[in-house]
C-alpha cells in the first residue's frame, strides 16, 4: 500500500490513454456527431420547406381548378346564348319561309279567281247572249246589237 | 472462501489487499519487496490491458464511424463520449482540445478499472494461482499509486492550462493576489498552495478509499462461506452504482478543476 514507482508507470499508461483518445478517438466522433447532426437539421429544414412548397402547390392546383370551373361555366352560358340566338335567327327565317309561301299561294289563288272570274265573264257573256239569241232570235240581229252586247259584256 | 489451507482470516484479507510487486533483490526484504523503485505488476498490467483494449476499440471504431445512422457499439460508444461531452460544455468554457479527450479517458477508463470489482474477489486470484503467482489485486483502482498517478498528471495538466490561459505573469498574478489582493500576496499564495495540493490528494484519496472500502466489503462477504451468495449480489448490483458515480465523480471534478485553470477569478 505503499506509494513507489508503479506511480510512474500508471502515469505513462494515463499519458498514453489520453494521447489516443485525443488523437484517434475524440476527433473522428466528434466530425461524425457534427456531421450527423447537420444531417439531421439540413433534412428538418429540407422537409420543411417542402411541406411549404407542397401547401404553395396545393393552393395553385386549387386556384387553376377554380379558374377551370369558372370559364367552364362561361363557355356553358354563352354556348347557351348561343343556341338561344340560333333557334331565334331559325325561327325568324322560317316565318319569313312561310310568310313567303303564303304570299305565293294567296298571289295564286288570286289568279286562280281571276282567270275564273273571267272565264266566267266570258261564259255569262256567252250564256247572255246566247239567252238573248234565243228571246231575240226572231226580232233582234245578233249583229245589229253588238255594241249594246260589248257594253253590256264591259260592265260585269 | 478461505479455501486455502490453513489461512487465517486475518492472512486471507492480507493476502487479497497485497499487489503482486517486484523490485531488485537488493530491495527486498523477507521476500517482499520495499522502497520506491517497486512496480505492481498486477496494477499495471491489468489497467493497462483494459486501457489498450478499451482505447484501442474505441479508437478502431471511431476510424469507421459514420455520419449516417450508427451501428450498435458505435452508438453506444456515441452515448457515453456525448453524456461526457454534454458534461464539459455545461462545466467548462473555454476552447481546449485536450478536456474532452481527457475527461472521456478518465470516465472509460475509471469505470472499467472499478468494474474489476465485480469479478467475484477469489476469481482472478485463483486463475493466477494456476499460473504460479502468487498475489494479485485484480482492482487497480485499489491501489493509490493508480488513483495518485491520475490526479497528480491530472495537477500538472491543471497548471499547464493555467499557464497556457492566463501566461506566467498572469498566473503569478493570480497566485499572489487573489481573493484578498496584493497587500496580502504572502497569505494568499499559502491559500493558493493549500488549495491546489488539496486537489490531487482529495481526488486520488476519494477514488481509492471507496474502491478500496468495496472491495474489502466484497472480501469480508467471500470469508462467509455459503452465506456469501445472498449477501454478495445485493452488495455487487449496489456496487455498479458506486463504481460508476466514482468514475463520474473523477471525471466531474477533472473537468472543474479544468474550468477553474481556464478562467480568471
Amino acid at each position: 500500500m505503499s506509494i513507489n514507482a508503479t506511480l510512474i508507470g500508471q502515469a505513462i499508461w494515463f499519458a498514453i490513454f489520453i494521447w489516443i483518445t485525443m488523437k484517434y478517438v475524440w476527433p473522428p466522433l466528434q466530425k461524425a456527431m457534427a456531421d450527423r447532426q447537420k444531417q439531421i437539421a439540413d433534412g428538418l429544414s429540407a422537409a420543411e420547406r417542402g411541406k411549404q412548397e407542397q401547401e404553395i402547390a396545393a393552393k395553385r392546383s386549387a386556384d387553376a381548378l377554380r379558374e377551370a370551373k369558372e370559364k367552364a361555366s362561361e363557355t356553358i352560358a354563352a354556348a347557351e346564348k348561343r343556341a338561344q340566338q340560333i333557334v331565334e335567327e331559325a325561327k325568324g327565317q322560317a316565318k319569313v319561309e312561310a310568310d313567303k309561301v303564303v304570299a305565293g299561294a294567296k298571289a295564286e289563288i288570286d289568279q286562280e279567281v281571276e282567270r275564273a272570274k273571267q272565264q266566267l265573264r266570258e261564259r255569262v257573256a256567252e250564256l247572255a247572249v246566247a239567252g238573248a239569241e234565243k228571246i231575240l232570235k226572231k226580232e233582234i240581229n245578233a249583229a245589229a246589237h253588238a255594241d249594246i252586247l260589248g257594253s253590256l259584256k264591259q260592265g260585269l | 472462501m478461505s479455501a486455502e489451507g490453513g489461512l487465517t482470516t486475518a492472512g486471507y484479507i492480507q493476502h487479497h489487499l497485497t499487489n503482486l510487486a517486484v523490485c531488485a533483490e537488493s530491495a527486498k526484504i523477507d521476500g517482499h519487496c520495499h522502497g520506491f523503485w517497486t512496480f505492481h505488476l498486477d496494477t499495471l498490467v491489468i489497467s493497462g490491458l483494459l486501457g489498450l483494449i478499451a482505447f484501442g476499440f474505441m479508437a478502431k471504431l471511431a476510424g469507421k464511424a459514420t455520419s449516417g445512422v450508427p451501428s450498435g457499439w458505435q452508438n453506444f460508444i456515441e452515448m457515453v463520449i456525448g453524456m461526457v461531452d454534454q458534461q464539459v460544455r455545461d462545466t467548462f468554457h473555454g476552447k481546449s482540445a485536450l478536456v474532452t479527450p481527457l475527461a472521456i479517458t478518465i470516465f472509460v477508463w475509471v469505470f472499467l478499472m472499478n468494474a474489476m470489482d465485480l469479478i467475484p474477489v477469489d476469481f482472478l486470484p485463483l486463475v493466477a494461482g494456476a499460473f504460479g503467482i502468487n498475489y494479485l489485486k485484480a482492482v487497480p483502482t485499489t491501489d493509490p499509486n493508480l488513483t495518485f498517478a491520475m490526479s497528480i498528471t491530472v495537477f500538472f495538466i491543471m497548471i499547464w492550462m493555467n499557464l497556457k490561459v492566463k501566461g506566467f505573469g498572469g498566473y503569478m498574478h493570480e497566485i499572489f493576489t487573489a481573493p484578498f489582493g496584493a497587500k496580502l500576496a504572502p497569505i494568499n499564495f499559502i491559500f493558493r498552495v493549500v488549495e491546489d495540493i488539496a486537489k490531487p490528494i482529495s481526488l486520488a484519496l476519494r477514488l481509492f478509499g471507496n474502491m478500496y472500502a468495496g472491495e474489502m466489503v466484497f472480501i469480508l462477504i467471500a470469508l462467509l462461506g455459503l452465506y456469501q451468495l445472498p449477501l454478495a449480489l445485493p452488495w455487487a448490483l449496489f456496487h455498479i452504482l458506486i463504481i460508476t458515480l466514482q468514475a463520474f465523480v473523477f471525471m466531474m471534478l477533472t473537468i472543474v478543476y479544468m474550468s477553474m485553470a481556464a478562467e480568471s477569478h
